[in-house]
This record gives C-alpha cells, sequence and structure tokens, in this order.
C-alpha cells in the first residue's frame, strides 16, 4: 500500500514552539514537502533570521545557519556562492526583510543571487512582541503604534509592498506571493516554492515567495479571528499571486 | 634570489597573499586607504573563478563573510577605520558562531570621518573584541609590505586552527607604501584543512546536520561556550605571542611600539645609540595576544618605558598594565592622520633620560 | 649607505612614477627600498609628492622628513623641499619650470632643465627620467649600469615601445649634472 499522505523528511517530528494559530508551522511543512519532493534534503541549508522562526533550524532536518538581524540576504549569498549546486533558502520575516535589512534584499536581488527568499509577512513584530513592522498596514495597532500606524500625523510610513518594489530589479525571476489562510491558498503556495526551488536549481537568478501570515498573538485576537482578519485587511493590499514570472522566458 | 623579489604596494600584497593562502571569497566596499586591495581582489579573485563581492556595504561585506565561512570557504573582507566600525556586528557575530575569517584594517585617523592618513587609534577596538559580548580574536601588526604578506597568509592558518577570526591591523602608510616582497608558496586548495562543523554536502559526507549560530538563550549553556572560548584564549596567549626585540638587553629605556610608530621608532633608536644612548625597540607583533609576560619581565630587570604611537595613547595601557606598576611607562603620540618623526621619538627619549 | 630623497611637483609630472621607478631600480640592484606617496582626495592637477629611500641596510621610518636629497619639479615644490633638506644635501631644481633662486647656502643645488631636455628627445613626459638620471649621478646611490633590462620587466609589453626615449632621457639627465 502506497503512502498517501505523511509526515516531511526533511521537517523533524517534533512540535514547534511556536503560537497556536501562527502560520510559520504550515510554512515549515510546505518547505519540506517541496525538499522531498526535489529529493534536496541532504544538500539544502536554510539561513534562519532574526525574530520567532530563528527556532526555524530546530525543525528543519537539514544544514543551516543563523545570521544576524537583516543580514540573512548577505550570509545567504556568502553560503551561495561558495556552494552554487546546494539549495539555499533564505528565510526572513519582515521586521529582517523589509526594515533593518532593506539594503541586503534589495542588493541580494538585484545581483540575482541565486537562492530563494521566503518571505514570512505577518504585519507585525512577532518575537520582540507586537511592535509596528514596515508592513503594518494603515491604521493597524501595534505596541509602538498604540493608536494605530499612522502614516502623516505621527509621520510613520506607509505599509511596504516588497515584491512590487523589487519587482523593478533586473536580478529579479520569480516573484510570488501566497497566503497560509486556507487549504488552496496552501497549496498555491506550494506551487510558488516549487516553482522558486526549482529555477534556483537551475541556476536562473533570484527567486522570492513572499507568504501572509496569521499572527494571532500579537494581533491579541484568536487564532480564526486571525485568519478572517488577514483575509479581510491583508490580501486586498498585499495581492496574492506572481508578481513577476520571467522564468517562461528563460526556459525557451 | 633577487628576481623574486616584486615591488609591491602593502595593499595589492596583502590581497596577493590572501588569494595564495588560499581565500575563496573576498567581500569588500570601497574605502581610502585600501581601494587598491579591493581592486586587486576583483581582478585575481575573479580571474581565478573565485568569489568576489563589491558588496553594498561593510556590513554586508562581513555578513558575506559570515555565510561564505559558515560554507566552509577561506574567506576575507577589508576595509578602513569607519568601515570596520561598521564590520563590528558582524565580527561579534563570527567570533561567536566560531567561524574562522580574516579581516583587514588598513587604519586612518577618527573618529568619525577623520581624515585618510594613517592612524592607530583602532587600537583598543581591535584588541578589545569590537562589537558586544565577551570575545577577542587575533590581531596582527605588520612593519613592512614583507609582513603585510606574510602575516595575512599566516593568518588564515591560525584562524583556521582556533575557529577564530585573525584581523590585519595595518594602517594608510603600510597600505599605501611600496617595498620590496617576496610572496609565499600558492596553496593547493584541496589540501586546506578539513571542517566537519561547516555547512553543506552533509549528505555527501554522511554526517548529522550541522548549525552555525551564535544563538543561545540558556544562560548555562552559553556561559560554557564563552567559557570553553576563553580556555582557547589561554592557551593562545600562553603559545602564539610574538614580537621583535632591537637592542633591549642593555637599553636603559625600551620603546614599545607597532607598526608604522615601530618603523619610526627604529629610527629613534639609531640615532640614540649614535649619540650613546641606551635606547631599545619592543615590537609587538601579536597586538592579542599582547606579549604581557615579556613585559612584565623587562620591567623586573629594571627597565623603562616609553611607548610611542599613532593615537592620543592606546597600546601604552597595555603596557602599563603588563608592567603592573613595577616601571615608570612615558608616552608620546602623534594623531589626526600625523606620523610621528624620528627626530620627535629621539627627543621624547632624551627627555626621560634627561640626556 | 643610506639615500632619503624627497620628489614633489604637480599631478601629471610623474612624480609618482619617477619614485616608484627608482626604488625598482634600488631593488633590482640588491638594496633595501620603501616608496611612500602622500595619497589625497584628489586625482588629477593636485600636488604630487613621494619619499622613497634606497638603501643598503634595513629602512627604518619610510616616511622622509629630513631628506639627504629632494627634487622640484615645480615652482610651487621649491619652498616644500628647501625647507626640509638636510644640511649639505642636494637640492635637484627642474629649471625649466622653477625659475627663481633657492634662499638657502648651504645645499648643493643642481639645476636640470628637464622639460627642455625631454623635449628635445621627444616627449615632454618623460622629463621625469631626465630628473631620474640626474638624481642618479648626484647622489651615486644608484648605479643604473643595467637600465635597460630592468625598465624591460618594469614596464608591461606593451609600453615596451617607449623604452629607448626613457633611456635616451635617463642619459641626457646624467650628462647634464
Amino acid at each position: 500500500m502506497e503512502l498517501a499522505y505523511g509526515h516531511p523528511k526533511s521537517l523533524k517530528p517534533i512540535q514547534t514552539k511556536y503560537c497556536p494559530g501562527c502560520g510559520h508551522g504550515v510554512i515549515h511543512r510546505v518547505i519540506a514537502e517541496v525538499i522531498d519532493e526535489l529529493g534536496l534534503q541532504g544538500a539544502s541549508i536554510i539561513t534562519n533570521p532574526v525574530g520567532c522562526s530563528i527556532w526555524a533550524d530546530l525543525y528543519f532536518d537539514f544544514d543551516s545557519v543563523q545570521p544576524a538581524h537583516g543580514r540573512t540576504p548577505a550570509a545567504a549569498t556568502g553560503i551561495k556562492r561558495v556552494l552554487p549546486d546546494h539549495l539555499v533558502i533564505c528565510y526572513q520575516g519582515d521586521g529582517d526583510l523589509a526594515a533593518i535589512g532593506t539594503a541586503e534584499i534589495i542588493h541580494a536581488a538585484n545581483r540575482g543571487e541565486k537562492f530563494t527568499t521566503i518571505f514570512v509577512n505577518n504585519a507585525i513584530y512577532g518575537m520582540t512582541g507586537g511592535q509596528m513592522a514596515p508592513t503594518t498596514l494603515v491604521g493597524q495597532h501595534a505596541t509602538t503604534a498604540p493608536y494605530g500606524r499612522d502614516p502623516v500625523e505621527a509621520g510613520m510610513g506607509y505599509p511596504i509592498r516588497v515584491l512590487e518594489m523589487l519587482a523593478t530589479l533586473g536580478g529579479t525571476k520569480y516573484l510570488a506571493r501566497g497566503s497560509v489562510n486556507n487549504a488552496a491558498n496552501i497549496r498555491k503556495t506550494k506551487q510558488y516554492i516549487k516553482k522558486a526551488f526549482e529555477a534556483q536549481m537551475r541556476g536562473e537568478g533570484f527567486t522570492m515567495v513572499e507568504i501572509l501570515s496569521p499572527c494571532p498573538t500579537n494581533w491579541s485576537m484568536g487564532a480564526g479571528e486571525s485568519v478572517e482578519w488577514l483575509e479581510k485587511n491583508m490580501i486586498p493590499f498585499y495581492a496574492l499571486g506572481e508578481v513577476k514570472n520571467t522564468l517562461e522566458e528563460a526556459a525557451k | 634570489m633577487a628576481e623574486d623579489i616584486r615591488l609591491m604596494k602593502g595593499n595589492e600584497a596583502i590581497a596577493e597573499a590572501a588569494i595564495r593562502a588560499g581565500c575563496r571569497a573576498y567581500f569588500g566596499y570601497p574605502i581610502t586607504p585600501q581601494n587598491e586591495l579591493t581592486a586587486y581582489m576583483a581582478r585575481h579573485m575573479l580571474d581565478r573563478k573565485r568569489t568576489f563581492i563589491q558588496a553594498e556595504s561593510e556590513v554586508s561585506a562581513i555578513n558575506m563573510v559570515y555565510g561564505a565561512a559558515a560554507a566552509g570557504a577561506r574567506s576575507m573582507t577589508s576595509s578602513s577605520s569607519p568601515g570596520v566600525s561598521l564590520k563590528q556586528e558582524g565580527i561579534s557575530y563570527i567570533c561567536g558562531a566560531d567561524l574562522p575569517a580574516v579581516i583587514v584594517n588598513v587604519a586612518r585617523s577618527g573618529p568619525g570621518l577623520g581624515g585618510i592618513s594613517p592612524g592607530q587609534a583602532d587600537y583598543f577596538q581591535s584588541t578589545r573584541g569590537g562589537g558586544h559580548g565577551d570575545y577577542y580574536h587575533f590581531v596582527l601588526a605588520p612593519k613592512s609590505v614583507q609582513e603585510a604578506a606574510d602575516l595575512t597568509y599566516e593568518a588564515f592558518d591560525l584562524s583556521d586552527e582556533w575557529r577564530i577570526p585573525a584581523m590585519i591591523l595595518a594602517d594608510g602608510l603600510i597600505g599605501q607604501m611600496m617595498e620590496g616582497v617576496v610572496l609565499p608558496a600558492e596553496r593547493d586548495l584541496s589540501k586546506l584543512p578539513k571542517r566537519s562543523w561547516a555547512v553543506g554536502n552533509q549528505a555527501k559526507q554522511g554526517r548529522p546536520i550541522n548549525h552555525v549560530s551564535s544563538i543561545n538563550l540558556v544562560p548555562l549553556e552559553l556561559e560554557a561556550s564563552v567559557r570553553a572560548r576563553f580556555e582557547r584564549y589561554a592557551k593562545i596567549k600562553e603559545t602564539l605571542v610574538r614580537f621583535e626585540e632591537t637592542q633591549v638587553e642593555d637599553a636603559d629605556l625600551v620603546i614599545v611600539a607597532y607598526g608604522t610608530s615601530a618603523r619610526v621608532s627604529l629610527g629613534a633608536l639609531q640615532e640614540a645609540r649614535k649619540a650613546g644612548l641606551k635606547v631599545g625597540l619592543f615590537r609587538p607583533i601579536t597586538l592579542w595576544p599582547f606579549p604581557e609576560k615579556r613585559l612584565a619581565e623587562l620591567a623586573g630587570k629594571g627597565k623603562r618605558f616609553l611607548a610611542v604611537e599613532m593615537s592620543m595613547g592606546q597600546m601604552v595601557e597595555d603596557v602599563r598594565l603588563a608592567v603592573n606598576g613595577k616601571a615608570p611607562v612615558d608616552f608620546y603620540g602623534r594623531c589626526g592622520g600625523v606620523i610621528p618623526t624620528e627626530d620627535e621619538v629621539l627627543a621624547a627619549a632624551r627627555k626621560i633620560l634627561g640626556k | 649607505m643610506t639615500e632619503k630623497t624627497f620628489i614633489a611637483g604637480f599631478g601629471g609630472q610623474g612624480v609618482i612614477s619617477l619614485g616608484q621607478l627608482w626604488v625598482y631600480l634600488g631593488m633590482k640592484e640588491g638594496l633595501q627600498v620603501t616608496f611612500f606617496p602622500f595619497y589625497g582626495a584628489e586625482k588629477r592637477g593636485g600636488v604630487a609628492r613621494a619619499s622613497v629611500i634606497v638603501s643598503t641596510d634595513e629602512i627604518a621610518s619610510p616616511l622622509v622628513t629630513t631628506p639627504d636629497s629632494a627634487v622640484v619639479m615645480n615652482m610651487d615644490s621649491l619652498p616644500i623641499c628647501e625647507d626640509i633638506v638636510k644640511s649639505g644635501g642636494y637640492l635637484l631644481v627642474n629649471s625649466s619650470l622653477v625659475k627663481v633662486e633657492p634662499k638657502r647656502t648651504d645645499l648643493k643645488v643642481i639645476k636640470v632643465p628637464c622639460n627642455e631636455l625631454a623635449e628635445k628627445i621627444g616627449d615632454v613626459k618623460i622629463a621625469n627620467m631626465v630628473m631620474m638620471g640626474a638624481l642618479a649621478k648626484v647622489t651615486g646611490a644608484i648605479k643604473m649600469d643595467k637600465l635597460e633590462p630592468v625598465l624591460k620587466s618594469f614596464f608591461p609589453e606593451s609600453k615596451h615601445r617607449f623604452i629607448p626615449s626613457n633611456l635616451a632621457a635617463v642619459k641626457a639627465g646624467m650628462d647634464a649634472v
């Protein structure tokens, strides 16, 4: 009898420390499934960022490197240049990628570094306890935006659509935005990740998948409510789908 | 023999020595007075199909080193004072993750943007672990183009052996001047030390998975790892201290100086000896580990000391700590990019000796 | 033997190449050498200065503060060099461009019409080579007896066609003093 569905080999069979309703666990699983499907477990390296997913190396069953906050794309650059035949995954949150590491992600993308960035966007700082992120929506509350993100009066700026910004750069080949709010979107997200990983292994250029993910704890909601909030507020602003795909072009 | 000597700038000799030592990945960012080093690496690393990246910042460059070193490559970055300040975050992580790496500081004068002329005011930053946390790393101070090449070459081996980064602390004069240099032999990359702790090729090696990280939130575990590192530091202090002495045995006054200041002080010593003054020169080559034992020994023999630096007095504190009150320690320094002259140092020595 | 020389001129006069070639020749003759240019933020047209030392012994400070000889390639460099040369030292002056007399009387002043001699050979750009010939002759620090092969190893293949004029310039400088 064939096993139709089981625990991915690339993910250790242990319980995560993530909060109930957090998206990281699902995202980890989807990544692990794709790695298993591609048979790359023994040749994969993840850079796990500063943020909640700093613990990713406890769960993934392959090599990992933990860099300084925001420097994840710089470290991933160093790794991938030395080990070009490996699958290098640059896992980042919104604080790591879109605030402190803005320079690093833009230049890694522009150089066309051949790793894949998995950008988990939950519109909030998780590990430090609910501060405003660059992707926090206008009006959304945070410990450092107690009256809601106010771009004008309080000068808090506007939420950044990172993929759309990176799409202008010549080095980016595949940029897609998925979400883990329901099974259909999780399946789509998995397809995006698979396309990105395959393109990476062909050495095509910079690939990135942004994933909208709930943070019930720091959004001060229940798990179910947080999914609804994501659907009602995040998806309308951060449109799902492939933002840039020049892979077909390259394949011709 | 003579045909083996090449006339090179310090910056270029450092770069060529690094390539010959088996540097596989170099990451830099433009800053004067070390630009020739980055340009040399660009041409010659790319020629050899090795990794060269002009990074978007010094911060990125040192973190690329972190990644490349984690992946098992001999890795290097270079910069000058303000840029090295930016690298301190990365250096702290490299030390915390026990990675080997070589960092070159062709120092200029600060603070802030300061000037581009040579300086030695980065001594504290270099020798105290310039970033956050309890750590040290090798600091090697060349006095000539030849020694800049030799120490860079050795830095890769030291760093590999001890899994501690090694810094070459030169200055704008060492970087910009040209001297004759005999370069070390090219290393065979396939014969470099194995790195069982590095990431990559896990399946091929059939080993358990590796994590390169500096984080540990369990205080007792973190304490144990810091202590283990300090045990290595203690062994290094026992075995790897290096210095050079010139006419120290019969000297009444021993000048203590490193790098460019030591060159100037040697000139002052030669003049002093001509005038019958018993002046010696003690030149630390390893600034960390600092040659404190030998200085204490000399203090016990009744010598007095004059520290000469291109700063307002930084290494002099280590001399005083080493001497521990057993001998008087004076200081002469210039800063702001001014290089002291032999006459000035001689005058300072005369004043102390009362002659 | 230790010869400490200070060279000054304006950017573009070949002060840096003169200094580099001087120490390269010294190195090829088995001497200890050091060359230190005064590096700055400017690229062209500024002041160009270099400290060069050739010696039979280990060289102490690479910085020349009291030179045994100084080379003055233009007017602006005269006061700078005149100030620092040791008493009894050589002051080599490019008399094509420096039309005033040095004030100090304790120096051996050597006037070399570098630009004119270079132009006669056919290229004013080799005025620095004329000066190098003069410097070698008066100081005796570098023999320059194997100049041609050394120049061949100093310059890349693509510049070898300039070697004959460089040799002529050095000779003209030697003959002029």
